[in-house]
């Protein structure tokens, strides 16, 4: 059963759902469903009873930040000409910002009729940590499978899921206040020692040192190595 | 004690020595281990103490699994920042003397690994370590001649004298303090009184005849150890 | 000077259906904490379980110790860089992780592999199936009070096994030995034979391993019935590997997705009935079985040829936008990889489907109403590396 005809019978038999399509340019021709929150359950229950999409293998969480697309389109324009103003194609460069977001991914397989993979996605409305943006629902109750891969998702990425049995951090410790997997994450300054340092680890290591009391960096013993 | 003497005594029944020796020759030839392996690497030194490569032969003939009754940690694979304080507890739950094998890249110091954010780049930051295997992973005889050379240092530790090991002296510490979990990293992110970041030296190459501008000053480190 | 710090009793949250029986009698209940650093627990892991008695009334699985952060190292090294670490993920078996990693990023860009990679590939891996599934017959048994000896048995045939790797690969565990569109290097002089010497001798050690486990009247008590998981439990669980088909679940993914050359050989795919710690251990046992019979057959057809895809560019790989979720079946269940390219030469996302892991989300299910030394045993039939739940 091909995707246009699951979404089509998603659409006729989950009244309100709101689903899209997103092409996958690999070869492996892996396109995946992008369900709408308000109707995700409903959609994966339906999934499962009446298309045999009962085994819910992987649940991953994926970080998109925003970012800028900048097109060159061709606009009419009145421009000042040699004769006086007139109208002349231009090229413009449109920039538009897309909000970033993050999605969790969820790859579905049939153990009757052995097909799959169905990626499933669900999108947030925003990235802000805590916040309503960040609030999807569980589909925990639909595949037992997803309880740890959801606190997984969770305590890396931040997404809060509604409907959770026990939605807590899985891998860091539980005082940990970050989302590591973002990536807009920035490591703790964590010194390393690197005997050939260059590039950004020179660079770290320098800025480590200033900021420690003793002497400055400039005053070290200038001399050779071992 | 001349050496023929003792030879000789020796042929009639008499056995003459020090007591440092015997005391350091009973310690190296029943070093206990613990039970502690992390990853990759434990799996190495189970492989040690299996038929082929026999650990048992060098004293190590019972893996303890209760640190109480250990003499030896091997930390065998990478130590993460939330194990951390765990393998600090356990070092202190050892009794004395007690020794550290860091076994691998990622105990010495973070091994593959070092960009991670709850990855600890080396146990030498927390507790002291006595033997260091390089290897990802050591091979398992890497591990024995590791095991030789701890040997060999418990063979040379004096008794009495300003030399003698830390559990023979009355104010080094034994236990180590446990570092907590912060929002961010582990506090404190390592124990000032056993690790110092090397610091780097300013190498400056001279610059070359033909080019206008002085080259680059590299940085390296040296031992701090 | 020296403070120790008292350690943080655990956090739980009892579920709604043992109330219950938690509100009548509270101070029977008894709090441990079991791991990290435990002789059987196969790593670094932790359950926190609350007692009865002896009698499991809750347990919480904790994981993390052994995070390594894999997946975001994996967005910051090229995909050839990423090959190393997949070795570490399940550290017994670094060949099939391998193998893993290679196929999804073969299916992304759609590079083809040669006839005799393929064949390198499958006695590769089903050598590593056989070493994976005799050293966890080894732990089981050790689990279970032999101290040692039989895994002394598993490890000597597993050192043989590591004898043809380290000849293949110059690695005993850490192979890194696949690449997108092949394999690395090709068997030197002798291989071969000794391959198959290895695969003649193996049923001698199997059989010796079978009669210890079905005529040992302890294992069979302390197996039967124990950690009984059912069918739907385990589909709805995403359970894979033997684990699954001990209960029943006929998916094995050589037979469903057909990668690799796998359609070629001929071989059963064992099933259970009972769902219990015994149709684990016998469904592995057989499965070594199988594993022979294919082997046998690779050896004996493996063609001459290329071992890499000559069009295959290692190094500034960089695969079109797109992506893709790859899987094999690995010793210990299915071994996917999700990735995204964005036309760099370093993944966009890269993600591990950690059988163990999800393996594990039924550790609870399978415990409750048991002793805690049977807790022992049910995690050891688990089959679980913390390599690879917590990556």
């Amino acid at each position: 059963m091909d995707l246009a005809t699951i979404q089509s019978e998603l659409e006729v038999s989950v009244p309100g759902c709101r689903l899209q399509i997103v092409d996958n340019p690999s070869p492996c021709v892996q396109h995946s469903l992008v369900v709408d929150a308000e109707h995700a359950v409903l959609v994966a229950t339906y999934l499962q009873d009446f298309l045999h999409f009962d085994y819910c293998s992987n649940v991953t969480g994926v970080d998109w930040l925003p970012k800028e697309l900048s097109e060159k389109i061709k606009v009419k324009k009145t421009v000042d000409g040699p004769n006086g103003p007139e109208e002349k194609e231009v090229d413009e460069v449109r920039k538009t910002s897309v909000p970033g977001y993050l999605e969790v991914v969820y790859h579905l397989f049939s153990t009757t009729d052995r097909t799959g993979p169905l990626p499933l996605r669900m999108r947030t409305a925003g990235r802000e940590v805590g916040g309503e943006a960040t609030l999807l629902p569980s589909l925990t109750p639909v595949w037992r499978s997803c309880e740890f891969q959801e606190r997984e998702v969770y305590d890396l990425f931040g997404i809060h899921f509604e409907g959770h049995p026990d939605l807590r951090r899985l891998l860091m410790w539980d005082e940990f206040t970050d989302h590591p997997m973002r990536r807009d994450y920035v490591d703790p300054d964590d010194y390393e020692y690197e005997p050939t340092a260059h590039d950004e680890v020179l660079a770290r290591m320098r800025q480590h040192y200033s900021t420690q009391p003793g002497p400055a960096f400039g005053d070290l013993p200038q001399g050779g190595g071992q | 004690m001349d050496e023929q003497l003792k030879a000789e005594l020796g042929k009639q029944g008499i056995f003459a020595t020090t007591l440092q020796e015997i005391y350091n020759w009973g310690r190296r030839n029943s070093i206990w281990p613990l039970n502690f392996g992390l990853a990759c690497c434990a799996i190495e030194m189970i492989a040690t103490t299996m038929a082929r490569y026999d650990l048992a032969r060098f004293g190590a003939e019972v893996f303890r699994p209760s640190p109480r009754q250990a003499d030896l940690m091997i930390v065998a694979g990478t130590v993460t920042k939330k194990m951390a304080p765990q393998v600090v507890r356990l070092y202190n739950q050892m009794p004395e003397p007690k020794y550290v094998i860091s076994m691998g890249a990622c105990a010495i110091s973070g091994g593959p690994f070092k960009q991670g954010y709850n990855v600890l780049k080396g146990i030498d930051r927390y507790i002291p370590v006595d033997v260091y295997i390089p290897g990802c992973p050591p091979r398992p005889e890497a591990l024995i001649d590791a095991f030789l050379m701890l040997q060999k240092k418990i063979d040379e530790q004096a008794l009495t004298g300003n030399a003698r090991p830390r559990h023979l002296q009355a104010d080094a510490p034994s236990e180590f303090p446990v570092p907590a979990f912060g929002a961010h990293d582990l506090e404190p992110p390592s124990n000032p009184a056993l690790w110092q970041p090397p610091a780097p030296e300013l190498v400056q190459i001279a610059p070359a005849a033909t080019s206008a501008a002085p080259a680059p000053a590299t940085a390296g480190g040296h031992e701090s150890k | 000077m020296s403070t120790i710090t008292l350690p943080t009793p655990p956090v739980l949250n009892p579920p709604a259906s043992l109330e219950a029986s938690a509100s009548e009698n509270p101070e029977r209940l008894l709090e441990l904490s079991l791991g990290p650093q435990h002789p059987s627990t196969h790593g670094v892991f932790r359950m926190n379980v609350v007692l009865d008695g002896e009698r499991v009334v809750r347990l919480k699985p904790v994981f993390g110790y052994l995070h390594r952060n894999h997946e975001k190292i994996a967005e910051n090294e090229t995909y050839l860089g990423n090959m190393p670490y997949t070795d570490r993920l399940d550290y017994i078996c670094s060949l099939t992780n391998n193998w893993a990693y290679a196929l999804a990023v073969e299916k992304l860009a759609g590079i083809p592999v040669p006839e005799r990679a393929e064949y390198l590939r499958v006695i590769t891996a089903e050598l590593t199936r056989l070493l994976n599934h005799a050293a966890l017959v080894g732990f089981l048994l050790q689990d279970m009070g032999a101290s040692g000896t039989p895994l002394m048995y598993a490890f000597r045939e597993r050192e043989k096994i590591l004898d043809l790797f380290e000849a293949l690969t110059g690695a005993r565990m850490m192979c890194n030995y696949m690449r997108f569109g092949g394999c690395r290097v090709d068997a030197p002089a002798g291989w071969l034979d000794q391959a198959r010497k290895v695969v003649a001798d193996f049923p001698k050690f199997l059989d010796e391993f079978e009669k210890l486990l079905v005529s040992n009247e302890i294992l069979m008590e302390r197996t039967q019935g124990v950690g009984v998981l059912s069918r739907e439990l385990a589909i709805s669980s995403a359970i894979s590997g033997p684990m699954a088909r001990a209960s029943g679940l006929n998916y094995d993914i050589r037979k469903v997705d057909c990668y690799g050359i796998y359609p070629r050989f001929s071989f059963r795919v064992p099933l259970g009935s009972h769902g219990d710690v015994y149709d684990r251990y016998m469904i592995r046992i057989l499965e070594m079985r199988e594993s022979l019979k294919i082997l046998e057959q690779a050896l004996r057809d493996i063609p001459e040829g290329p071992i890499l895809d000559p069009k295959s560019k290692p190094r500034g790989f960089r695969p079109k936008p797109g992506e893709c979720y790859g899987r094999i079946e690995a010793p210990k269940g299915e071994l996917g990889f999700y990735l995204i390219s964005d036309g760099s030469p370093n993944p966009y996302r890269y993600r591990v489907r950690p059988p163990s892991l999800i393996n594990l989300t039924v550790l609870e299910d399978l415990c409750l109403g048991h002793n805690v030394a049977d807790v022992v045993v049910i995690l050891g039939s688990v089959d679980i590396v913390l390599g690879e739940v917590d990556r």
